[in-house]
């Protein structure tokens, strides 16, 4: 098994967590996994996107060409990273900032409102986790338990946060599993 | 005891990994992409009683390195090729001097200022002497994670054996990606071998002194000699390298670092076509695998070497290979991080001798 995520977005939408919290989550139950982050020299308000690939197996490269998913938080990254999504891969899109719709016909689309699910646990920051929370639910890679695991690992010494962020993920999964 | 897995970024595995091989003192100066390390070591460092200094320069830093080592520390810096290149005056003093350290680059584009992204165009600077002299620096060269954990330790050991310099080569993108890690024991540093050249106070002993200035030819002839004797001690013994899928190769894909991991997925893409290709993957670069590769060169196989540069490993192994084989080139520059499949094609086209992607080197 290989599986190889792309996650991308505005510095400040969490991109990077994401993919921390999937690393970690995927370390905990013995995958192998590489992170692979990029990002511009600004904190705030530059792209930033990271490539998480997870396998059973050794991982050679932690550069992937064809990500099976992606994971799109704002337009230009949808625009930038579709074209590299494999045949028959899924592309998660923050419908709450993305109107348009991916141009493939051969991957899967599967939309997330992150910021309305994200005020319903209490705070728009969380949209992050939502989002994560819905990939895991939708891909299989992490269960519930262990997407939570992931976040407190990737969050240690952060406890003030687990709370919320817990939410955010339970409602991710909620979302797919209930498709609500 | 062995750490426990940690998932961690590369920088931050050759921090940790030089506290456990019992270094204590870090000189550097900030430069991307490399600050993690840095910025690891200044509270690493002083929880296990060691010191942590940010000098004002690279110049400055490399010289307080070198006041460390002479006093009988193990003890680093750590830069990115601009600020490696400004190291180099140390360096080579170091060399001159006999004096063990370890210096680990996470290598940049270039040249001059270049850029900040992840390249691997300093293998001529690390394995020619990026100074002044004839001297060497063993270069090692780990393709990250695990490998980079046990390789700083090598480096300290290689150093501390033959009393030199010791380049860590890695680059931007090993210095971010994070992968698990599982750290060797810690080495208490009072167990390591002691040092009877070290500046450490001549009570009850004669005298010594450390310097790289022989002003006399024939006194500096000989010291060159007898450096020289030290150097083809080392690449008769410390050669590394690794090896994937070679058994029945037809052609031999030859890269070091994240090159390699890259060209390594490539290599699986090909094999799933029906291609036998394999990896030749040098850990030292200097001294080079030479009589290993020029080996393996043979029986109609072809050689595809794959860098982050406009080529300069492919130099060496031009130097290993000769004409024994059809020897391929690909190589990508300026912090550009090319695909497997980018690699995948070049391979392709080197099946192929369609030219199409890389080039044909002549010999």
């Amino acid at each position: 098994m290989i599986a190889r995520t792309t996650f991308a977005g505005f510095g400040g939408q969490g991109v990077l967590l994401m993919g921390y919290v999937l690393s970690h989550g995927a370390m905990l139950k013995d995958l192998n996994v590489t992170y692979f982050p990029s990002y511009g020299a600004e904190m705030r308000g530059g792209t930033a996107n990271c490539t998480v690939t997870l396998s059973d197996r050794k991982i050679a490269s932690p550069v992937a060409s064809h990500p099976e998913y992606l994971v799109a938080m704002n337009y230009p990254s949808l625009a930038k990273f579709e074209p590299l999504v494999a045949p028959n891969g899924t592309i998660f899109l923050n419908s709450s900032l993305v109107e348009e719709d991916p141009q493939r016909d051969d991957v899967k689309v599967v939309k997330v409102p992150t910021v309305e699910l994200a005020r319903e646990v209490g705070s728009e920051r969380a949209g992050n986790m939502v989002m994560i929370g819905a990939v895991c639910a939708e891909t299989g890679l992490l269960s519930l338990e262990e997407t939570i695991a992931g976040m407190k690992a990737a969050l240690k010494g952060k406890e003030k946060f687990f709370e919320l962020n817990q939410k955010g993920i339970e409602r991710g999964f909620s979302f797919i599993k209930e498709g609500k | 005891m062995p750490s426990e897995k940690m998932l961690m970024r590369g920088s931050n595995v050759v921090g940790e990994a030089a506290v456990r091989a019992g270094c204590r003192y870090y000189f550097g100066y900030p430069i991307t992409p490399q600050n993690e390390l840095p910025e690891y070591l200044s509270w690493r460092l002083p929880e296990v009683g060691g010191t942590f200094i940010q000098a004002e320069s690279e110049i400055a830093s490399i010289n307080m390195v070198m006041g460390a080592a002479a006093a009988g520390a193990r003890v680093m810096t750590s830069s990115s090729s601009p600020g490696i290149a400004l190291k180099q005056e140390g360096i080579s003093y170091m060399a001159g001097q006999e004096l063990p350290c370890v210096v680990a680059n996470m290598m940049r584009g270039g040249p001059g200022l270049g850029n900040i992204a992840p390249s691997a165009a300093d293998y001529f600077q690390a394995t020619r002497g990026g100074g002044n002299g004839d001297y060497r620096t063993p270069t090692l060269a780990p393709a990250g994670g695990q490998e980079l954990a046990e390789m700083v330790f090598v480096a300290f050991d290689l150093a501390d054996t033959y009393r030199t310099p010791v380049m860590l080569l890695g680059d931007g993108l090993m210095g971010q990606v994070m992968e698990p890690v599982v750290f060797p024991d810690p080495i208490d540093p009072a167990s390591l071998p002691q040092k009877d050249y070290i500046l450490d106070g001549c009570e009850g002993r004669d005298p010594r002194a450390i310097y790289s200035l022989i002003l006399d030819p024939p006194a500096l002839m000989e010291h060159n000699l007898k450096l020289q004797a030290k150097y083809d001690l080392i690449a008769e013994k410390e050669v590394r390298y690794d090896t994937v899928e070679l058994d029945d190769a037809e052609i031999i894909v030859v890269a070091y670092g994240t090159a390699a991991r890259i060209a390594e997925e490539a290599v699986h893409e090909l094999r799933a076509q029906g291609h036998a290709a394999g990896i030749f993957r040098p850990i030292t670069l200097w001294p080079y695998p030479k009589q290993q590769l020029r080996e393996l060169a043979r029986d109609g196989r072809k050689v595809a070497v794959f860098e982050l540069s406009l080529g300069q490993m492919v130099e060496d192994v031009i130097l290993s290979v000769g004409e024994r084989a059809p020897i391929y080139f690909y190589g990508v520059p300026g912090g550009v991080i090319p695909t497997p499949a980018d690699v995948t094609d070049f391979l392709h086209s080197a099946l192929a001798d369609d030219g199409k992607v890389g080039r044909r080197i002549e010999v």
